[in-house]
């Protein structure tokens, strides 16, 4: 008897890990945030007070779909208000990931910590790359 | 009978291995110690150091009589693990934010950039009270030079992102100015266990 019970509950355990990795798509936008923004803006991208912005329901993310890309790569020196607090700090650019990479972190960033916001495409990404400002 | 016997020994022994207060853990005293030539063993000891606060206010050793200190070194511009650090930096500020017998004390080794004016911003920035927390700036040499005592790393290195070496290590400090814990400022966990060892020297060094 307890061992049936046992048994059942390993099994929805199981079936709930694997739904919830499922769940979970950008693998490799994770495994390059932890590598390239997670010391910034820490593993559940909540970022640090008032000197780094969050990304965990940021509206920034929303209202900046397209200058993101750029963000990335060239990084970020300006005054900015992300929901609601203003930040003027410097960002530094990652020159080395590429249009692959940035896609990759970008839609991993846009669906994790609650986040929903529109995936991005490779051909999108490759032109707003194309059209940075300076 | 005999197994009777034997059950309530066993028993016995069981009880009074509970009743026995589990052994006191005591933190080391780290680094090299020598002996005088009286026999009694010399521990390492900060040596005497002179900063600026992000207040102008000069920081000395006396800044922290009576009192234990948690170090590390830093950069505002750092790209890398600085604010993870940071962040657990502020776990242990806010959990001994009313206890005045713990200071932090973050040395910045980019002399050139981050300035008092530049270290008082970052204070503003994280929130946090001069008198708790101090972020000082010095002579080059002497920061580079301390960080050695602290058993921390700290150098210019071109090749480096942003410039400089340094670890992510807090620092314990006791009373008596000798190094007594440290762990990975950028490890959420080991600093759970780093605030542990801090609350066993305030008990140790405090004690009534
Ligand atoms: C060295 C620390 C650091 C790193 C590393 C870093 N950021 Fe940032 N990020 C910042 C700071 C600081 C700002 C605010 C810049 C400003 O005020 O102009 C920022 C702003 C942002 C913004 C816009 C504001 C917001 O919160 O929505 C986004 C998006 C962003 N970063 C994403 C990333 C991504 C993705 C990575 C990894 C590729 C990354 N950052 C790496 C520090 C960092």
């Amino acid at each position: 008897m307890v061992f049936r019970q046992l048994l059942a509950t390993l099994l929805f355990l199981g079936t709930f890990t694997l739904v919830s990795c499922e769940n979970h798509p950008y693998r490799e936008g994770e495994r390059l945030y932890k590598a390239n923004c997670a010391n910034c803006h820490m593993d559940s991208g909540e970022g640090l007070g008032a000197l780094i912005p969050p990304l965990a329901g940021a509206d920034y993310l929303r209202l900046n779909r397209e200058k993101l890309p750029c963000v990335l790569r060239y990084g970020l020196q300006d005054t900015i208000v992300v929901n609601g607090k203003i930040y003027a700090e410097t960002m530094p650019g990652a020159t080395k990931l590429s249009e692959i990479h940035i896609t990759n972190i970008l839609n991993y960033v846009n669906t994790a910590w609650g986040n929903a916001n529109e995936p991005y495409r490779l051909d999108e990404v490759r032109m707003l790359l194309e059209n940075c400002a300076e | 009978m005999k197994n009777v016997c034997f059950v309530f020994f066993v028993l016995l022994g069981g009880l009074t291995a509970c009743f026995q207060a589990p052994e006191k853990r005591v933190l080391p005293i780290l680094g090299e110690r020598d002996i005088s030539p009286a026999g009694d063993t010399i521990y390492r000891e900060i040596p005497d150091f002179a900063f600026i606060d992000q207040d102008s206010q000069l920081v000395t050793n006396a800044t922290f009589d009576d009192k234990v200190y948690v170090v590390d070194f830093f950069f505002i511009h750092c790209p890398t693990i600085c604010p993870r650090v940071k962040k657990n930096g502020l776990r242990i500020y806010e959990k001994y934010k009313d206890d005045t017998r713990v200071v932090l004390l973050s040395h910045s080794i980019d002399t050139k950039n981050d300035t008092v004016a530049a270290l008082r911003r970052h204070a503003e920035k994280l929130g946090i009270e001069t008198q708790r927390w101090h972020l000082v700036t010095g002579e080059k040499d002497a920061i580079y030079g301390i960080a050695d005592d602290y058993f921390s790393v700290a150098t210019e290195n071109p090749d480096a992102p942003g410039g400089f070496d340094h670890s992510g290590r807090l620092i314990l400090v006791d009373k008596k100015r000798r190094v007594r814990s440290f762990c990975d400022g950028t490890d959420a966990k080991d600093v759970d266990r780093f605030m542990k060892d801090i609350d066993l020297l305030l008990e140790e060094q405090f004690r009534q």
